[in-house]
C-alpha cells in the first residue's frame, strides 16, 4: 500500500470522524437527557452552513462569519425547541420521528425559497486554501487541518462543559434521572432548551466547516444525520465519549473501506470479483458494523450509567 | 378466527369509490386521474402493509420503502436480463416468475433483518430499520449493471398471461383487486389468535411473555408478512412505473410511508387507504399551486402530529361520538 495514500485516507477518516462527532454530541446530549428523537438536527446543519455562506459574502471574511454564525444557528435550535420538540417530549418516538420529520420538509423548503436550489460554495481565505507538508513529504490542505483541529477543540470544550462544569453537572444529572433534577429546583425546562441550542451550535458548526469543502446545499443535512444516528447507536445513546469514539471509528472505517477495501478483497477473491463487490461493501459497511453492534450488544459500545 | 367478518362501512365505500371513479375518468379520456388512482391503490398496499406491524404491532418501522424496491427490482431485474442476455437462471418477463421472486425475496429480507431489528426495540428498533433500509439504498446505489444512482429502465412489463400490464385499466383493477386482499388477508390476521398475541404485546409485552406467549417470534411473523406485502406492492410500483431508482428507497420515504399510515389513523382497516389518499391529493394538488409544495405538507404534517391525534379515522371516530380506547388516541 502506499503510505502517502493510506496518510491522507486516515487524515480525511479523522476529519469525517469529527465533523461526525459535532453533529452527533448534540443529537446524544439531547437524546439522552431528553428521550426525544431529533431527526432535523441535521436540518440545523445544513442551515448552519447556509447562513455561514451568506456572511461569508456579506462580511468578505469566512472565520467573522462563522462568529456570527454560531449565536443564530443557536438561535433557530432554541426556536426548534420551543415551538415543536418541547411539545412532542410526552409522546411517544413515533411522533418525534413524524413530526422532526415535518420540520425538515418546512426547513428544507424554507432554505430552498431564500438561498434558491443551487449549492453555495464558501471562497477560502487565502492562507487557508494551501498545501502544507508534514513531516515525511506528505502534502496535505491547510484547511482540512483546521477541520481536525477545530473539531478536536470542541470535542475538548465539550468535554470541559460537561465533566467539569456546573451546567455539565446538571446535563448528566438530567440525562441520568430528571425527573430528580426537576425536584431539586433546577428549572428543567431552561435546561433542555440550553441543551438543544448547544447541540445546534454543535451541527452548525460542522455545517459551516464543511460548506467550503463540499458546499451548501440543500440534501447535506439528511445524508449525515442518517450516519450521525449510527454513530449514537454504535456509541451507546447518550453518551458523549461513546458517541467521540464511535464517530471517529465509523469515520475511519467509511473512508478507509472506500479505499482500501478492494485491496483487502483482493487477497481472497479473484480481482474481477473484488473490483465488482468491494464498492458494494464498503458503502453498506457502516450500516453492517451497526447491525452487528446491535445484534451483540443492543446498548451500545458505551452505554451512559444510568440510574 | 373470526374469518373475514363484516368489513365495515367505511372500508366498502372506499373500495366502491376507488372501483368506479377511475374507470369513470378513464372513459372520459383523462388518463391522469387513472395514473393518480393507480399509484394510491399500489401505495395503499404498502401502507396496509405498514399498518400490520406499525399499527396493530406498535413495530415502528422505518425502512418500509426498501421493501418497494426490492419488489421493484425483482421486476426489472429478470426483465433487464431478458433483453439484454446474462444471468439466465432468472431472465424472464414474466409475472408468474417475478412477482413470486418479489414476495420470496422481500420475506428472506424481512426475515434476516427482522431477526436481528426484533432483538431492538423503542428508537434502536426505529433506527435499525433505517439502517437496514440504507443498506439496501446503497448496494443498489453501488451496481453499476443495474444503472447505480440513474436507476433502471423496466423495458417489458409483467407478462401474466390473461392480464395485460400494458393496459392502463386492467393494470389498475388488478392493483385494486390485491389492495382488497391484502386489506381482508391483515383484516383477517388481526382478528386472529395471532393477531390477538400480536395487539397484546404492543399493549404489553411483558404480561404477554409472561403468558407464556413467545412473543418474538410472533412479532418475526408479522413482521416477514408485512415485507412481503410490501415487496409485492413494489413489484407493482415497477410494472407501474416502469423505472426504478435507488431513490425510490430513501429513508424520507418511508417516512411518507409511515406518515400515511397515522394520517389515516393507525390500526384501522380504512385508515392506511385514507392516508395514502390524503397523501396523494396534498402531493398533487399543492405541488399544482407551487414547486414549494413541502412547506405546506410539512406544517400540516406537524399539525397533525401536534393537534390532530388518531388521524382522519380518530377525527371520524370523534365526530360520531365515539370513545378511543385508550392508547388507541
Amino acid at each position: 500500500m502506499d503510505t502517502t495514500l493510506l496518510v491522507t485516507q486516515v487524515l480525511n477518516g479523522l476529519q469525517l470522524g469529527l465533523l461526525l462527532f459535532l453533529v452527533a454530541s448534540g443529537l446524544t446530549l439531547v437524546f439522552g437527557i431528553l428521550d426525544f428523537v431529533n431527526l432535523a438536527h441535521g436540518s440545523l446543519y445544513m442551515l448552519g452552513a447556509f447562513i455561514c455562506a451568506s456572511l461569508t459574502f456579506a462580511t468578505g471574511n469566512y472565520l467573522i462569519a462563522i462568529l456570527i454564525s454560531l449565536p443564530l444557528i443557536g438561535l433557530a435550535g432554541y426556536l426548534v425547541e420551543r415551538f415543536v420538540a418541547r411539545h412532542l417530549y410526552e409522546r411517544d418516538h413515533l411522533d418525534h420521528v413524524l413530526g422532526t420529520f415535518g420540520l425538515i420538509l418546512v426547513i428544507d423548503t424554507l432554505v430552498h425559497i431564500f438561498w434558491g436550489p443551487q449549492g453555495i460554495a464558501i471562497p477560502l481565505p487565502q492562507w487557508l486554501d494551501g498545501q502544507v507538508m508534514l513531516p515525511g513529504g506528505i502534502e496535505v490542505p491547510t484547511f482540512r487541518l483546521l477541520i481536525i483541529g477545530t473539531g478536536l477543540a470542541a470535542a475538548g470544550g465539550l468535554f470541559w462543559v460537561v465533566n467539569m462544569t456546573r451546567l455539565g453537572m446538571l446535563i448528566r444529572a438530567g440525562a441520568s434521572n430528571r425527573t430528580m433534577v426537576g425536584a431539586l429546583g433546577i428549572d428543567i425546562q431552561a435546561l433542555f432548551a440550553l441543551v438543544f441550542a448547544l447541540g445546534a451550535v454543535l451541527a452548525g458548526l460542522a455545517g459551516m466547516l464543511i460548506a467550503p469543502i463540499t458546499e451548501a446545499s440543500i440534501g447535506m443535512g439528511n445524508n449525515i444525520i442518517i450516519t450521525a444516528f449510527v454513530v449514537i447507536i454504535v456509541g451507546g445513546i447518550g453518551s458523549v465519549k461513546g458517541a467521540f469514539i464511535s464517530a471517529l471509528l465509523i469515520g475511519l472505517i467509511d473512508t478507509l473501506g472506500r479505499s482500501f477495501l478492494d485491496d483487502v478483497f483482493k487477497l481472497v477473491m479473484s480481482s474481477d470479483a473484488a473490483e465488482t463487490s468491494a464498492p458494494a461493501v464498503s458503502a453498506m459497511l457502516i450500516y453492517i458494523i451497526m447491525a452487528v453492534v446491535l445484534a451483540i450488544r443492543p446498548q451500545g459500545l458505551f452505554p451512559p450509567k444510568v440510574r | 378466527m373470526t374469518g373475514f367478518g363484516k368489513p365495515g362501512l367505511p372500508v366498502v365505500v372506499v373500495v366502491a369509490l376507488l372501483a368506479v371513479l377511475p374507470t369513470w375518468f378513464h372513459f372520459n379520456g383523462d388518463a391522469f386521474y387513472l395514473d393518480l388512482a393507480t399509484r394510491l391503490v399500489i401505495l395503499g398496499i404498502a401502507a396496509v402493509s405498514l399498518n400490520l406491524i406499525l399499527g396493530y404491532g406498535g413495530l415502528v418501522s422505518f425502512g418500509h420503502a426498501a421493501y418497494l424496491g426490492i419488489g421493484a427490482y425483482c421486476v426489472g431485474i429478470p426483465a433487464h436480463h431478458a433483453l439484454y442476455g446474462g444471468l439466465d437462471a432468472i431472465a424472464t418477463n414474466s409475472g408468474w416468475f417475478q412477482i413470486p421472486l418479489a414476495v420470496a425475496v422481500s420475506a428472506l429480507f424481512a426475515l434476516v433483518t427482522g431477526a436481528i431489528c426484533l432483538r431492538t426495540k423503542g428508537v434502536h428498533f426505529i433506527m435499525i430499520t433505517m439502517a437496514f433500509a440504507q443498506m439496501v439504498y446503497y448496494f443498489f446505489v453501488s451496481i453499476d449493471e443495474y444503472g447505480a444512482d440513474d436507476g433502471l429502465v423496466i423495458d417489458t412489463r409483467s407478462e401474466l398471461g390473461l392480464i395485460d400490464f400494458d393496459n392502463p385499466l386492467q393494470l389498475y383493477f388488478f392493483c385494486l383487486g390485491s389492495l382488497v386482499v391484502a386489506m381482508a388477508l391483515v383484516h383477517m390476521i388481526v382478528n386472529s389468535r395471532f393477531g390477538m398475541v400480536l395487539q397484546g404485546a404492543k399493549g404489553n409485552n411483558d404480561r404477554m411473555v409472561s403468558l407464556g406467549y413467545n412473543t418474538y417470534l410472533y412479532r418475526l411473523v408479522a413482521y416477514v408478512i408485512s415485507g412481503a406485502m410490501c415487496g409485492f406492492a413494489g413489484a407493482l410500483l415497477g410494472n407501474f412505473t416502469t423505472f426504478i431508482s435507488p431513490e425510490m428507497m430513501d429513508w424520507s420515504h418511508s417516512g411518507e410511508l409511515m406518515f400515511m399510515v397515522i394520517l389515516g389513523g393507525a390500526s384501522t382497516a380504512v385508515g392506511p387507504i385514507l392516508g395514502s389518499a390524503a397523501f396523494i391529493i396534498i402531493e398533487e394538488v399543492l405541488s399544482r399551486f407551487t414547486i414549494y409544495w413541502h412547506l405546506p405538507f410539512g406544517l400540516m404534517l406537524l399539525a397533525v402530529v401536534l393537534f390532530a391525534r388518531g388521524g382522519f379515522s380518530g377525527i371520524i371516530d370523534r365526530l360520531r361520538g365515539r370513545k378511543l380506547l385508550p392508547g388507541e388516541g
